[in-house]
């Protein structure tokens, strides 16, 4: 066994895995909040590619201080996609969810290839191949950034919720939406700045996946099946998990491709998918809730 | 909910897996039908109103940034004859749809344009991928499917005899330029080994296998090889792995995505081939200068028919009207465009020496006669395979330029490669 290799992806997959887990635990607030299935949410992950592209050639601010823009503009776009397309569904909202958030990935696409066009666009940084070595690995600086990026995101998403009012009302939200309307909580307002945030959330992971990849609207095809497979194992509506699923499948993907084939790859996440169907349906850090019918 | 989330993402996976190659019917054909002409558009019709050309483009989807070239040149051909006063003296107009690049909407196109909307001719789409199921409907309406960039030799060995691809050598042969070159060099020089990375494409995957064969049977060791599924988000593992053989040749069986993602990766694993050649990307101009980066280019290579400053038949009256109507600069046109282009114009010849639109007609003089377009000059064996060649294009001092063979190089190619950055 080639350990110099063995390292090297799991070096890569830990790196890659926190942009994932960033762009998946966006989508597992969602989830939890909402009790929606945004299968729309990679769109957003490369609309904030795009928007974070922009900022950079034109005002020529480097990707990762022009979150600061790409953030802000991402959180209103999921404000007013929330309130214009999700909020009007009062029944069945898990399947027609679905249904209206593929319908606005497409629109999106539309949106994006007749603004930017279809050429594949990538945000290239003076220090994109700059790289140190660790055990005989190059590895580059952009997904150091990148990660360091994603725990921050994380750190920060964690000290909303469980520091300040509002991430309070979420959590109460998410536990039970009806209870925590009767107790007074504005669970529509809460929902919109939630999908504001999971965009915003999407937008960090965009600016780096746009660094490392070219892109061009239809990328959110590649990305959403393992958006929603890392949801899944690390427990719907928990972002811890969706952080901690993303680091280990990532890692799974990485050494499957790497020591094995790239053929085993993709099919490594399906069948860790399914061990934990099997094994533990409610993921990593679900909670099993018998809900009232 | 987990039922239905897990349900939609094991769905979402497999829609994202391209949904299979389909040959299958998307219905039954009205009218016509088996190779003889289905109807009035297939045999030509006889008004005297525009010749409707019908055309599935990728303008969504993996192919979308190779599709919209595509578009461009069929339009660009059909301006251009129309200002010329058209074809047997009527007007051309285009009717494109947009396929998704998938297999099953191209199916759908294709069925719609031949008879519903009654085009009188076809032009193909994209990739082999697309152009295999599509040209079988083609095929049943009895139309002639002249396309651009279908070379996989399954596009040519159905049994269809409608199906033509508008270059000078059949795609699946295209890579193997570099191999001949390799082997040429002297025997001191030659490389000792080789790695091998391909997506799971029908088109790429076996110019990458005739590569190889190229190459093996010439004692280059293969050190690495494998393929990948076409969707993969993330090619750093792979890019790992290749490095870590430290083979003398990367020979990658690419897009512009995967292209530039290995290429990158290699700077950062400051992995040094001598020779690098990918399927498609360093022909593909400023799309791909501007996303590897100047001083990477030297040294990079692939398989060319075209070059914006040949004296083709027609390239100057191509490449001056793609500047006018879409800007930019020769240096950076997409190779995709020519070969489109060429579709036009090899219809446009069999079309005037049928002297009528009839499919059937046309198709007799795609078998038989010898056309003349912006690639060069070709013509199809009884398969449909072009029975030109290609040529082996580097990057040599910032120019995209042929390098071998001798006969037709405009420079001496560079071997080995300088390192990334240094070029």
């Amino acid at each position: 066994m080639n350990l110099s290799l063995l390292f090297g992806a799991l070096v890569l997959g830990l790196l890659t895995g926190g942009v994932y887990g960033v762009m998946a635990s966006g989508l597992s607030l969602t989830f939890g909040v909402m009790r929606i299935i945004n299968v729309g949410h990679a769109a957003l992950v490369i609309t904030g590619a795009f928007i974070s592209y922009e900022v950079f050639r034109h005002l020529h601010l480097d990707p990762f201080a022009g979150l600061v823009i790409t953030m802000p503009l991402m959180f209103v776009i999921g404000v007013v996609l929330e309130v214009l397309f999700i909020r009007p569904l009062k029944t069945d909202r898990e399947e027609l969810s679905v249904l209206v958030t593929w319908a606005l990935a497409l629109a999106l696409e539309g949106v994006l290839g007749y603004f930017f066009g279809t050429d594949l666009v990538q945000t290239t940084v003076s220090y994109g191949n700059s790289t140190f070595v660790v055990g005989g690995v190059h590895i580059a600086y952009v997904y150091i950034y990148g990660f360091l990026l994603a725990v921050a995101a994380m750190a920060a998403l964690a000290a909303l919720l469980y520091r300040t009012n509002l991430g309070a009302a979420i959590r109460a939200t998410m536990l039970n939406r009806q209870a925590a309307q009767l107790i007074g909580i504005d669970v529509e307002r809460v929902s919109a700045i939630s999908f504001g945030i999971g965009a915003a959330l999407a937008g960090v992971g965009g600016t780096v996946y746009g660094i490392v990849n070219a892109f061009n609207p239809d990328s959110h095809y590649d990305l959403i099946g393992h958006l929603l497979v890392i949801v899944v194992l690390g427990g719907v509506g928990s972002m811890r998990g969706a952080f901690l699923a993303a680091l280990l499948i990532i890692c799974i993907q990485d050494i499957t491709q790497v020591m094995i084939s790239p053929d085993w790859a993709d099919l490594s996440f399906f069948v860790v998918l399914t061990i934990m169907l099997v094994v533990r349906p409610q993921g990593f850090f679900g909670v099993r809730v018998r809900e009232a019918t | 909910m987990l039922a239905t989330i897990t349900c939609g993402a094991a769905s979402l996976a497999i829609a994202a897996c391209g949904g299979g190659s389909s040959g299958s019917s998307p219905g039954t054909p009205s009218g016509g039908g088996g190779g003889g002409g289905g109807g009035s558009a297939a045999s030509g019709g006889s008004g005297k109103g525009p010749i409707v050309i019908g055309a599935s483009i990728s303008q969504t989807g993996d192919f979308s940034s190779d599709g919209n070239f595509v578009k461009q040149a069929y339009q660009l051909w059909a301006d251009q004859v129309n200002a010329q006063g058209g074809l047997l003296g009527r007007k051309v107009e285009m009717k494109f749809v947009n396929d998704a690049s998938s297999t099953q909407q191209v199916v759908t196109n294709y069925q719609t344009l031949i008879s519903s909307d009654h085009a009188n001719l076809v032009f193909g789409p994209f990739s082999s991928l697309l152009t295999i199921p599509s040209s079988e409907i083609a095929s049943r309406y009895g139309y002639a499917f002249v396309e651009p960039a279908g070379g996989s030799q399954q596009v040519f060995t159905r049994g269809l005899h409608n199906v033509f691809e508008a270059e000078p050598q059949a795609g699946y042969k295209d890579m193997t330029v570099f191999g001949h070159w390799l082997l040429s060099l002297p025997a001191g020089q030659r490389p000792k080994t080789a790695a091998y990375v391909s997506e799971q494409d029908p088109f790429i995957g076996p110019e990458v296998e005739a590569l190889k064969s190229v190459l093996q049977a010439g004692g280059v060791k293969t050190v690495y090889d494998q393929t990948y599924p076409i969707e993969n988000p993330d090619y750093s593992p792979l890019a790992l792995a290749i490095s870590n053989t430290k083979a003398d040749v990367a020979a990658l069986g690419v897009n512009i995505p995967d292209g530039t993602a290995f290429t990158k990766d290699f700077i950062q694993q400051n992995y040094n081939p001598k020779a690098v050649i990918y399927a498609n990307g360093p022909d593909q101009g400023t799309s791909w200068v501007n996303k590897v980066g100047q001083n990477n280019l030297n040294g990079m290579t692939a398989p060319i028919a075209w070059l914006p400053q040949l004296s083709t038949y027609g390239n100057k009256q191509m490449v001056a009207g793609y500047l006018k109507k879409y800007g930019g600069n020769a240096a950076g046109m997409s190779g995709d465009v020519a070969e489109a282009y060429s579709v036009g114009q090899v219809i446009q010849q069999a079309v005037e020496a049928a002297h009528s639109v009839s499919n059937a007609a046309i198709i007799k003089q795609l078998h038989s006669m010898s056309f003349k377009t912006v690639q060069g000059n070709f013509g199809f064996n009884k398969l449909g395979e072009p029975t030109g060649s290609l040529f082996l294009g580097q990057w040599v001092n910032h120019k995209w330029v042929r390098v071998y063979p001798p006969a037709a190089a405009q420079a001496k190619p560079i071997y080995p490669k300088p390192a990334w950055g240094q070029g």
